[in-house]
């Protein structure tokens, strides 16, 4: 620090310390994607922040407006590319709602299995980081094993690893092999235990991990509701709210499981509620796997779902329809709907306006780390400077959905 | 009509439509459910009023989403529309205001601080102005953009693009050019669709009468 030359206060003679600006960012590994935070210290202590975002920005909404709302659905898979179906599952539905179009039960089973699926794989990513970003580097390894197996799961049921496009309107794209879900019963019960067992056992009672989240980032619910909170982040401050339980969709109200809230608020109870979350979601899986039926997976209703590629070679009334739904695409009612899911992250919401047209008039995406991440500079407040990793880590953010 | 969707059902509109009306009154332009949404607009000044009577009265706790649609052909083109939870009552209502480019909107930003940044959004995409927000800088877009790109006169190619310079050593902003046309396909029946007039059909436009 040679140089360096401090005002001096002309009625004291003291040396005046001005707060010092740093940009967090944009490209900081424990910033979990582009976040530019202008950070403002007084020492070590954070003083102020203003997060800069939308250096990931690409129009998503305005480009889902020149596509039909068949083509529009594989977005959502690039919003928040850590849990690709929960994102889907808020579009399909809200399509379906303003269609009024029946889904058979098989499909629905299918969504709430992959969903949950969908949960486990976010949820790894992000307990993984976030203890990785609070210095330990095992866990991180360990649940990156369970994640690749979800993926494995997410190819053989849709093809794609990641963007899975798996979800339509009107049920899902195609029926799983009998195998498939043998094997995932099987890796539930045994791998899936192990390896998760495992990893947690390394940071739950982890004395640094405890020292890293306990009492950061404290969010009282009146907070909580004030700033839009959902998901974990409402759940860790202790109000029991969840969109699968209060607001069933598909056949969540079938399924038996349970809510973890957390108590004080902190970034602790957070990564907890996530942890708990996780084993609430194998029991769901489970009980999926127990009760599916067979049966059809997508809509009977031919002006939605496309035929089935035997009959397009017999019957030239699934030629046409083949034709005019992989072309024009469907027409959707005039009206508007906002849904809102449970995605791994908190409520993700789709406000759709139709216009009768098959192409949607509007369609805005309500990205769960938006209101998340606007809070920032009231959790951030009188932390020290390494405090923001974790108090980021624990929102659980990702790019590609906050700037959509 | 009978629901048979999959979608997310909260606890039954069955006379809120009605109960809110009767406590909104004066300040409802116009209240209807469709689709299972229950759609109320409000007089663009007495926005903070109305949604003040929703949160205290009526318990919708909190504000998930503030959205922008855009209507060109309309006197006030824009709208602004409000998605509030109860937590309590597990119910959704949707709560609009129309705006035009030059009438601002009040902001909500005192009763529910999330408005801070949704109202950037909305002001960042549509244009549309918050009176009252203190901090209703861009949000989305680059720094130093111009226009307002979710409007639907702005093209969906956009008027600039960016490139890294080999030779400057920098990003360098250029106008958009396109090697191709950006094709708009209309996939549309003419049989229902179109707006065309079909090549012979202008013939046969006094005889139809």
């Amino acid at each position: 620090m040679t140089g360096l030359v401090l005002e001096e206060s002309p009625t004291t003679g003291d040396q005046i310390i001005t707060n010092y600006t740093i940009n967090f960012g944009p490209q900081h590994p424990a910033a979990h994607g582009v976040l530019r935070m202008v950070t403002e210290l007084d020492g070590e202590i954070v003083e102020r922040i203003d997060p800069h975002i939308g250096l990931l920005h690409r129009g998503t909404e305005k480009l889902i407006e020149h596509k039909t709302y068949l083509q529009a659905l594989p977005y959502f898979d690039r919003l928040d590319y850590c849990s690709p179906l929960g994102m889907e599952h808020s579009y399909v539905l809200a399509v379906e709602k303003l269609l009024n179009v029946e889904v058979p039960l098989r499909a629905q089973y299918l969504r709430v299995l992959f969903a949950e699926l969908t949960r486990i794989c976010n949820h790894m990513m992000n307990i993984g980081s976030q203890v990785m970003d609070v210095g330990a580097m095992t866990p991180m390894l360990w649940m990156f094993e369970i994640r690749e197996d979800c993926l494995n799961f997410f190819e053989r049921a849709s093809g794609a690893r990641m963007h899975s496009a798996y979800f339509r309107p009107g049920g899902v794209h195609q029926d799983v092999p009998l195998k498939l879900l043998v094997d995932i019963g099987e890796w539930l019960d045994k791998r899936f235990v192990e390896l998760f067992d495992d990893a947690c056992s390394l940071f739950v009672d982890n004395r640094i991990f405890k020292q890293r989240n306990v009492d950061i980032g404290v969010v009282s619910k009146e907070d909580a509701l004030k700033w839009g909170f959902s998901g974990p982040m409402l759940r860790g401050s202790g109000i029991p709210w969840d969109i699968r339980k209060s607001q069933p969709y598909d056949v969540y109200d079938r399924m038996d499981f349970d809510i973890p809230v957390g108590t004080s608020g902190d970034c602790y109870d957070r990564m907890m509620v996530r942890v708990e979350e996780v084993r609430q979601s194998a029991r769901i899986m489970k009980q999926c796997l127990a009760e599916m039926p067979e049966g059809p997976i997508q809509s009977e209703d031919r002006k939605v779902s496309p035929p089935k590629r035997g009959e397009m070679k017999q019957s030239m009334e699934s030629l046409i329809h083949h034709f005019k739904l992989y072309t024009e695409g469907f027409h959707v009612p005039a009206g508007e709907v906002y849904v809102a899911t449970e995605s791994p992250k908190g409520e993700f919401g789709v406000y759709l306006v139709s216009d009768g047209g098959n192409k949607p008039y509007r369609c805005k995406i309500r990205p769960t780390a938006f209101s998340h991440l606007q809070a920032m500079d009231f959790l951030t407040k009188g932390h020290m400077l390494p405090d923001i990793t974790a108090i980021l880590g624990a929102m659980d953010i990702v790019f590609g959905e906050c700037d959509r | 009509m009978a629901v048979v969707h999959a979608a997310p059902k909260w606890s039954s509109n069955e006379g809120v439509l009605a109960k809110l009306s009767d406590s909104l009154a004066g300040l409802l332009i116009a209240a209807r459910e469709e689709h299972g949404e229950i759609v109320l607009t409000i007089a663009r000044d007495k926005i903070v009023e109305a949604l003040t009577i929703l949160r205290d009265q009526h318990a919708y706790q909190q504000l998930m989403e503030m959205a922008g649609v855009d209507y060109p052909d309309r006197a006030e083109r824009f709208e602004v529309v409000y998605m509030l939870l109860s937590l309590t009552a597990n119910h959704r209502v949707l709560v609009k205001v129309s705006a035009a480019e030059h009438t601002p909107v009040p902001t909500v930003t005192g009763l529910w601080p999330v408005a801070g940044w949704l109202e950037r959004e909305v002001f960042d995409m549509y244009g549309v102005i918050f009176a009252g927000n203190h901090d209703l800088r861009r949000i989305l877009t680059d720094y130093g953009f111009e226009g307002h790109p979710f409007r639907k006169d702005f093209p969906l190619t956009g008027y600039q693009e960016l490139r890294y310079s080999q030779e400057e050593q920098r990003v360098v902003y250029e106008p958009v050019k396109l090697a191709q046309d950006l094709r708009q396909f209309d996939f549309m029946s003419p049989w229902e669709g179109a707006e065309y007039v079909l090549p012979g059909d202008e013939k046969a436009q006094g005889e139809a009468k």
